[in-house]
Formats: C-alpha cells, structure tokens, sequence
C-alpha cells in the first residue's frame, strides 16, 4: 500500500463514518434529497477546491479564488444589467478573463521568484477590488435563462433533486482528475510539488507548468463564480469571503498534501462533501450553533496536517534507517 | 542617524501621500483643539490606524524570523470576544483585560510550538487557526454582538488622553516600546539572525526554539491589544467581524515598511509608518470623495510594486543586467584609449 | 575513446574550481573520478551535464564536440547522471517516473497500461520485478537507485555518470547495483564512477582518475595503483614549506588531562569512542569523507546528541546535550559548512562575531556598542580579515575571511575546548598557514583542540595525537613520533571492511 494514499483511506473512512453517526441519529440524512442538497449547495466549493487541488499539488496556494468567485458573480450580474449579451457568451468572457488573471498571477509567482501565498494575496485584493468598483450593491439576476439554468435538476428515486449545478461539479471533479492523473501536465504538477529541483532535472519546464496551474485555477474560481451566481441567483461584492479558506480546508481534510506533490482529486470530493456533511448536521440538529462547523473543520486541518507531518517524518526515518 | 536612513523612503511616501490627499481634500492637515483634544483627519488616522498598527508590531518579529502570522485577525476576534465577556460579566476592567492579554499569549503559544516544535511551515501552522479562531469567538459571544456598558473599558477605544486618542497612545506605546526593547537588548539581534540562519544560529548557541516562540507569543498580545481597542471603540465584540482581514493589512504594513519576507532585517518604526501610509490611504481615499471600492485595487497594486522590489530574481537580473552593463562600457572605454 | 575532455577549465568568484581538467572515458569501461571535497569532481560533473557552463575547454562526445545548456540536454545528447539522492520524485511511482516525459499517451491522455508494461520492460534487463504502480518512495534507496540508472540509460545510452551512488546502501545493496552497472559496462557504456569507498572503487572500476584542488593530479589502471599510494594523490602531500617541516611536540605526558569522553556514541552515527584530551593538547582526526569524523565532533558539540556514555572533565560529568549545553561547559565549535552552519550572512562582521558571546550572555545583557566595536576590531587585526569594515555583511567577504571571522566568534567565547572541522578548507594558502599559526597560539595560551583535516600535512604539522577514524569508527591513535603522514595514511588505508 502505497503510505501517499493513506491520507485518503482516512479522509474515507472519517467520511463514512460520520455518516454513519449522522444517520443513526437522524435516518433522514441518507434519503436522496439530503444529498441531492449536499452536492447543490456545496457545487461552488467543490468546484473551486479542484482548482486548489492541483495548486496545493504543486507546491503553491491561491487566496484569491474566494474574492474571484464574488467578482464573477457582480461582473455577470452587471453585464446581464447593462447589456443584451447572451448569459453564455458573458459565461465565455468571464471564464476567459478569470483565467488570464490565474495566468498573470502564476506568471509572476515564478518569475518574481516570490511566495504564492503574497502573490495571489495582492490577486485577492485586485479582484475584490474589482468587485466593489463594479458594484458595491448586490444585483439581481433576472435572465430567463438563469430561471432554467435554476430549475434543471434530475429527479433522483426517493424525490431527491440532483441540480444542473451539482452535475456540473461532479463532472468538473472528474475533468479534474483527467487532467491531474492522466496528462503529462498533471504529472508535471505532482512533480514540481515533489521537489522543485528535481522536476527541473527530469525536464519540467516550471515556469510554463506553474503558469498553467494558476491559469486552471482561475478558470476553476471563474466556473465556481457561475455557479454560485446560478445557486444565489445574484451578484454581490461581498460574497464568498474566506471561502480560499473553506477550499484550502476541503482540499487538505481530502487527504492532499499541504506540502504539495502528494494527494488525490477524487479525495478533495470527499473532503468537500465532509464539510457539507458537518453543516448539514448542524442543521438537522437545530440546536448546535453554526459556528461550530468553523471550529470542526479546523481541528480536522489540524488532524490531517499533523498526520501528514507524521507519515512524512515515518517514511523519512524509514529510509534513513537503511543507511 | 541610520534609523533615519532606515525609515526614509516610507516618511518620503507618507508625505507624498499626505500632500497628495491634501491636493483632493484641502482640509486633511486642519488640526483643532476642542474640549481638550485635538480633532482632523490626521488624528483620526491616528486613532483608526491602531489596530493594523499593533498587529504589525507583532507581524514584524514574525516575519522577521522568516515566518507569517495568518492567524492575527482571528486572535482580534477571540481577545475582544473574551475582553467584553468578562466585562459584560461583571469581572471588573483589569481582570477583563488581563485574561484577554492571556487569550492572545495562548493563540501566539499553540502558534510557536506548531512552528517551532512540531516544525509545520508557519503559513500552514498559522492557517489553522485563522480557520477555527472565528468559531472559538462565536463560541464565547455565542453568535451575538456581545455588547456591555463600561466606560474605563469604552474609554480605551474612544476615549482622549493629552489632548489623543486613547488607541494612538496605546500603538505608539506598543510600537515604541517593542522598538526600544528588540534594540535596547540584544533580542533584535538574535530575532534577526535565527531569521537568516537558523540553524547557524542556534551553533552559535542562540536559544532559537525559545525565541521562535517568544515571537509568536509577541503576535499573540499584540493582536490581542489590537482586539481590545477594536472591541471597546464599538462598545461590542463582533465575532464575525472584529480583525476581518486585517492579518492582510498587517502583512502588507510590515513590507511597505521594507521588511523582507524572506526574514532577516527588520525596523518595527517602518512597520508603524507602513501601517499609517496604509491608514492614510483609507482616510484619503475617503476624503477625498473617491469611492471606498478602490481602497482594495490601490492594495493590489502596492503589493505588486513591493513585491517587485523584494523578488531576489529580479534584484538578480539587475544586477546582471549593471554588471554586464558596466562590463560593455569599460570594455567600450579600453578600446576607445587604444584607438 | 567515448568521452574526451580537454583542458577543462571552470571559475568561481575567488576560487578556480577546475583548472585544466583533461579526462578519458572509454566505452566499455568504468572510470572512477576520485578526490576530497573541494578538489572539483562535482563541477567536472556539473560542466559535464550542463548544469555549469565551462569557461574553457572542449567535450567531446563520439568524435563531435558538445556544449550541453542543461540537463535535459545533456541527456538527449547522450549523458545520463544518477547523484547520491535528489535524482528521481519518490511521490510518483516506478512507472512515473521511469516514463516522465515520455508517458505513451491515446487520445491525448496518459495510457496508463501501456506506461506500465514499457517501464515494466525497461527494468526488465536489470532484473528488477517490482510493482511498478507504487510509490519509488515505498521502495529501498537501493531499488530506486537502480531505477534512477534505468532512467538515465534509458534516456541518454552512452555515457552514465554515477555520483556517489552506494553513500547510503547497505553491502548487499551495493553488490545489487554494481551488478546492473557491470551488466551497463558490458553492453558497452562508458561509466564515471564517483565514490569515497575506496574498497569499492578498487572493486568495480577499470581505471582511476584523481582531482585535487581543481587539478589532475594522476589518472592510472586501477590495477596499478594501490591503495597508500591512491590516497597519497588525494590528499596531496606537499603543503607550503612553512607549514610543512613543522611539527608539534610530542605530548607531554604531564600534561593535565581536561576532558574525557568514555564510551561516547550513537547509534548509526558513529561507534562508541573513549577520548582524552589534554589542556592545550591539539588532537587531530583524520579520516576519509565520510568515515565518521565530523561525526565524532557533531557528538561532542550536541549537534546530535549521545546515545551512550559520558563526557566528564576533572571535576563533573558534562551536559552535552545541546549546543547551547556544550557552549555552557566551555566548549566551541566551527563547522565545516560555512554557508549552513556558522555565517549568519545578512549580519555584518561585528554581530557574527558577537553572536556567540551575546547568545551566552543572555538576551537581556546586551554588549555595549563600543565594546561590540572593540571585540570586532580586536579581532580584524588579530586575525587579519580582510574588510572595508567590521559592518560590512559577512556573506560579502571571502571564504577564507569568513572562516577567519567565525573562528573570531569562537574565540571571543574563550572555550577551554575548541572544535574545528576542516578549518582549512576552501580558503586560500596564506589564510590557511595563518590559521594553522593560530592554533599554535591558541594552545600555548591553554586551549584545547580537536581538528578534523582531510590535509594530513596541517595535521602533522599542528597535531600532538592524531586519532584516526574509518567506517564510522575510531581505528587508531598515533602519538609523539607516530604522528607522520605515513603511519596516518597506512591507518586510513588498511582494508575497509566492505562497505
């Protein structure tokens, strides 16, 4: 068994586990609506903590997908506003810019030579920044095309309703794992997360790679800022802070290596869906406070990343002892 | 006489920034003494720039040791919650304030044995707690804006002393205090080192563990000072947002103020000017009439210029560039003497 | 010939790191690149893969002349490298990692079954039948080395440079991978062989070629030369005449005992040693890289701390359990590692040098600027360092002034006990006749010191005992007319027991 995947088996097996205690005190939480819900309401996040994935992979960060994803949300709502363009051809144009602005920030990441975190810090403030000159006020969406884009759901047996936007995360989930176990790109990212030098030496070209990472990035934060304009029906400057957090959280509880160069895609899923689980606890309880999903999933994060700090001091004194 | 040489390019940026905001906003230097205190805009600086202010203090150690405290924010919120919770309680002003003091030695404690202990990169180490700090305040505030009626506690965020606002004593005590015993001891010195060398410094028999700590624990007060002049300024803890983002003002304070965040050198006065340039340009943004949203893109764009001036591949290829340069005209130079 | 370098020639600010460098690979042969550190075999491989750029010379590779920009160039031109670690990502598997780059892909994405069953068959003719979807991380270094050499043959296919490979393998680890490399010279490539295992150089290599100090000192059959002989080419023996010539008295065998070290070991790290030192006693530790010398002093210094036994002076047993322990017993410590382990390099000349005595102190006693000053100064003009100021930064001087400022640092301290690993090293030949100079004041004046050399002229010349050391043990002590280079070199070089 290969001790890189252990993270996952956790993020697993904790996974169904709560489930487990979930449902044994509320058998509602394993009807299809439930997760119908869960998938829904966690679409955005999901689909923003697959852009995370591949950048924690690489050895990087990106705090600005939270302030991306609200300014998404203002620039469609006030293009719909003031002009006559199609949802899909603004669709088209965000997700364009989004991603020449994941692409600048990545460029200068490797060629200033500095800390990403500073990086898409600077990138957090611009696109917020950006948010507020667009409109400080939240703006309705009013297109009739959103109004289907809303309504398609697919009505799963046990009357669970499975949104267009829940689809969209699944298949985005699964695009991210095409692209980061099965293209030579993916395997330059686990590379460069395993060891900057190294994947120089077996040819990766890292200013190229990291470019991409961050340009996958954005268009990730950009497709989750679609998506949540579609689940709030609006835009608003002031949405989604600290959901970098929130992503940086699910893609860690999903096993992935804070580190970079070890993780898995399909566990950053998991890791959304426990978060999900968490709130959605919260909820069916009523009595405990919401903020308790806050504290929970820190001390998860604190268990994930001390568990990887242990298995990467095992297999450093493993190999060491054969010296 | 260096410290001056230290600190000139941001006095020469506040002062371009303050003629600036003048230029939009005549009124800006207009000082007046009313009822014993001083009021204008720059005395509101003054007074709104105190919590980025004391964060930096802190901010600066720790990134002086080639570290980051993502945390600060959070901390405000827990500090300021526990703060009017013992207030509200009825625990009297110096309890209230000590066991807030106590709150935020603890954030900086389990920060510094994360890093220095357990050895986890300060981003990720701190990130834990800005992740859960807003839960623990909500937790004691239990999801409310804890508000209490306590005028020595009111009169820390908004009240005037010597003709100042209570918070611009409290920064400039902090910041100059600190200033003064990193400089005075010989603490600034082996901050500094464990910062560019650690593992040199601690052959050399720094105690580097402790004192990786120590400043982490430093962040802590200092947040926590931070926490409670927000808290009694609005006579209320607000979990959500007491210290929201500010941890990124702090930051970007301790670099306008040419701090490297590769760790090393460090001038906590710079830091405190970094954090007045960045006040300034709230207040003036303000002012000054334009709108508050372009607060943020101004941010942007001066983590942009300072991070071009920080980047060693960049200062690399400079140097290149002047050597070879230099190379071209003295060998230029030697061919015109032979001819 | 396969590989034919002239005149290879590579400069550094203040050092010449090769200096007219010729050297021959054969196909069908493996060349052993022998010398200590410093004396330019990782830059003769560095300009040979790419990852340095010559300043003069030629390579010649199959009759056409090569000039490789990196790596990867190099690779496609013909000249693979495996280094001791850092070669391959142990987060990716075997299959990964031996197809990087090169993955067989349908329809644009990676085809993981055929990437398997052709990483499958590139390890076939090393007799490795492994599971090639785990992680190279799960595996022995010794499998991944061999993985590694699969990789560069696979990629390149004519010329396989091996640095240090065996640093970290057990003996029948070693014997699996001289096997594949036996097996790679017989299919014809030619192999450079860099190691400090004498035994095993002796046992796998055709020819051998010494570098010192940047030069070519010999290239011969490794039939012709025996063992002395070879470590006499690579630890040089002729140092300048005023350092050569003197030797140090004889201990005294009145001399006050000042410390002893009973049984002090770690396991893994070195056996238990015992070791009396004697007040102004210079003991030297001679030893091949790698043999456990640092080791010893590490130990002493609680860089790592004992396992077993103790260490007492005339009065107590000593706490060594830290740096900050042994510096409180009166002990100091200058590393070999300069850049890691004893500059602070943003620090001017001043602080490095106070940062001991301050550190000691106590953080609350700050030492006054002008005593800062005068303690600086003193020993800028004691010690001769070179500098426009005392507050200039010390990443700023040269080797051998930052050597002489961190040996300052220490003997600000004024340790009863002074340890000095390889004080010589890197700095040019008048710093050095200068610090050994210094030594010899040092212990008129009372203090006792430990140095670790790979230079046994310095020791000779300095050294009233000399232990010496070899597979991470202590095998002899030689004292009062034993201590010459001969008896120390026929000490390092007895048999090795196989690595």
């Amino acid at each position: 068994m290969n001790t890189r995947a252990l993270p996952l088996y956790a993020t697993v097996v904790i996974f169904l586990l709560a489930y487990l205690l979930c449902w044994l005190q509320f058998p509602n939480i394993l009807s299809t609506r439930v997760i119908g819900n869960l998938l829904t309401d966690n679409a955005y996040l999901g689909i923003v903590a697959v852009g995370m994935t591949l950048v924690i992979l690489s050895g990087g960060i990106d705090l600005s997908v939270g302030s991306v994803i609200a300014f998404s949300g203002v620039f469609i709502a006030v293009i719909l506003r003031e002009t006559s363009l199609h949802p899909l051809v603004v669709f088209a144009l965000l997700l364009a810019l989004t991603t020449a602005f994941g692409a600048a920030m990545g460029f200068l990441i490797d060629r200033l030579a500095m800390p990403a975190f500073i990086v898409t810090l600077a990138g957090m403030f611009l696109a917020r920044g950006a948010a507020y000159m667009l409109s400080i006020d939240s703006v309705p969406i009013a297109h009739p095309f959103y109004k289907t884009l809303q309504s398609a759901y697919w009505l799963m047996p046990g009357k669970g309703r499975l949104a267009l936007i829940g689809v969209v995360m699944l298949l985005t989930v699964l695009a991210g794992m095409v692209v980061a176990h099965k293209t030579r790109f993916g395997a330059s990212v686990y590379a460069l997360g395993g060891g900057e030098a190294t994947a120089r030496l077996m040819g990766v070209r890292q200013g190229r790679t990291t470019m991409l990472v961050y340009a996958f990035s954005g268009l990730m934060a950009g497709l989750s800022g679609i998506v949540f304009s579609v689940y709030t029906g609006s835009g608003y400057s002031l949405a989604t802070v600290g959901t970098e957090l929130t992503a940086i959280a699910a893609v860690v509880i999903g096993g992935t290596l804070l580190t970079g160069g070890a993780g898995y895609m399909f566990g950053t899923l998991v890791g959304v869906l426990t978060m999900g689980l968490i709130q959605t606890y919260i909820v069916f309880d009523g009595t405990l406070s919401s903020w308790w999903t806050k504290i929970v999933i820190g001390v998860l994060l604190l268990v994930f990343i001390l568990l990887q700090k242990g298995l990467l001091k095992l297999s450093r004194d493993r190999l060491g002892g054969q010296g | 006489m260096s410290l001056l040489k230290r600190i000139a390019p941001q006095l020469i940026a506040l002062a371009l920034l303050v003629a600036l905001v003048t230029v939009f906003y005549p009124g800006f230097l207009k000082l007046d003494l009313s009822g014993g205190r001083l009021v204008g805009p720059m005395i509101d600086v003054l007074k709104r720039g105190a919590p980025v202010a004391l964060l930096a203090v802190g901010m600066t150690l720790v990134i002086a040791t080639r570290g980051i405290d993502l945390s600060v924010g959070t901390t405000m919120a827990i500090c300021g919650a526990v703060a009017a919770w013992a207030v509200a309680g009825g625990w009297g002003l110096v309890p209230a304030l000590l066991l807030a003091l106590a709150a935020g030695a603890l954030a900086g404690l389990w920060n510094g044995l994360l890093v220095a202990v357990v050895g986890i990169q300060p981003f990720v180490a701190t990130l834990i707690l800005m992740t859960m700090g807003r839960g623990i305040a909500q937790l004691i505030t239990e999801g409310r804006i804890l508000t209490f009626n306590h005028a020595g506690f009111a009169f820390l965020g908004s009240g005037t002393l010597l003709g100042l606002p209570v918070p611009a004593w409290l920064w400039l005590a902090c910041g100059l205090g600190m200033a003064a015993l990193m400089r005075r001891t010989a603490l600034g010195l082996l901050v500094e080192a464990i910062g560019i060398n650690r593992r040199a410094s601690a052959l050399a028999g720094v105690n580097a563990t402790v004192l990786l700590i120590a400043v982490y624990v430093v962040s802590g007060l200092c947040a926590a000072l931070a926490g409670i002049v927000v808290t009694a300024d609005i006579r209320g803890a607000d979990a959500n947002n007491a210290g929201l983002w500010l941890e990124l003002d702090a930051i970007l304070a301790v670099v306008i103020g040419g701090n490297s965040l590769l760790g090393g050198r460090f001038s906590i006065i710079a830091s405190l000017l970094g954090a007045l340039i960045i006040q300034t340009i709230d207040t003036g943004i303000l002012l000054a009439g334009f709108p508050s949203e372009y607060n943020l893109v101004i941010k942007a764009g001066l983590v942009l210029v300072i991070l071009v001036l920080q980047s060693p591949r960049i200062a690399g290829e400079w140097r290149l560039w002047r050597d070879s340069h230099r190379a071209s005209r003295e060998a230029r130079a030697a061919q015109r003497s032979r001819t | 010939m396969l590989l034919t370098i002239r005149s290879l020639t590579k400069t550094f600010p203040g050092t010449r790191a090769l200096d007219a460098v010729d050297f021959d690979l054969a196909a069908g042969e493996v060349h052993a690149l022998l010398g200590e550190n410093g004396a330019g075999k990782s830059t003769l491989i560095k300009c040979l893969t790419g990852a340095y750029h010559r300043d003069g010379g030629t390579i010649t590779l199959d009759g056409a002349q090569i000039d490789p920009q990196s790596t990867v160039e190099a690779q496609e031109q013909g000249i693979g490298t495996v280094y001791q670690e850092v070669n391959l990502l142990p987060n990716l598997t075997v299959a990964q990692n031996l197809m990087f780059g090169r993955e067989p892909r349908r329809w644009g994405l990676v085809d993981s079954r055929a990437m398997r069953a052709e990483a499958r068959e590139t390890l076939r003719p090393y007799g490795l039948d492994i599971d090639v979807d785990r992680d190279l991380g799960s595996y022995s270094v010794a499998i991944q080395q061999i993985v590694a050499i699969a990789r560069a043959v696979a990629l390149s296919g004519k010329v396989l440079i091996l640095d240090e490979p065996t640093a970290s393998l057990d003996a029948a680890e070693v014997r699996m991978v001289f096997d594949v490399v036996r097996g790679l010279r017989a299919r014809g490539l030619g192999i450079v062989f860099v190691s400090h295992f004498l035994d095993q150089v002796f046992g796998l290599t055709d020819r051998i070629t010494v570098l010192r100090n940047g030069r070519r000192i010999v290239t011969e059959r490794t039939a012709d030369l025996d063992r002395v002989k070879l470590i006499e080419h690579m630890l040089g023996r002729a140092l300048e005449h005023e350092v050569a010539g003197q030797t140090a008295e004889p201990v005294a065998s009145d001399r006050v005992p000042l410390l002893s070290f009973q049984n002090f070991g770690r396991r893994g790290v070195i056996e238990p040693y015992d070791l009396t030192i004697g007040r102004g006693e210079v003991v030297g530790l001679a030893g091949l890289l790698g043999s456990g010398r640092t080791e010893t002093a590490e130990l002493m210094f609680g860089v790592r701390t004992a396992t077993q036994g103790e260490a007492s002076d005339a009065k107590a047993r000593l706490d060594l359990s830290s740096p900050r322990a042994a510096i409180a017993q009166g002990f100091g410590f200058v590393p070999e590692e300069r850049k890691t382990d004893g500059i602070v390099a943003e620090l001017s000349i001043r602080e490095n040098v106070i940062l001991g005595l301050q550190a000691r102190r106590g953080w609350a006693r700050p030492i006054p600027r002008s005593e800062q000053n005068r303690i600086a100064d003193d020993y800028i003009k004691r010690l001769d360092i070179r500098t426009s100021g005392r507050e200039k930064p010390i990443g700023e001087l040269s080797g051998g002034n930052q050597q002489k400022a961190i040996l300052a640092r220490w003997l600000a301290m004024n340790p009863r006990f002074l340890i000095l690993d390889e004080p010589t090293r890197g700095i040019d030949v008048g710093a050095h006749a200068e610090i050994l100079r210094l030594i010899r004041e040092l212990t008129e004046a009372g203090m006792s010191i430990l140095v670790i050399s790979s230079e046994i002229d310095e020791l000779v010349a300095v050294a009233n005992r000399v232990i010496v050391v070899r597979d991470r043990r202590h095998v002899a002590e030689l004292a009062g007319a034993r201590v010459t280079g001969d008896e120390i070199m026929r000490a390092i070089a007895a048999e090795e027991v196989a690595a």
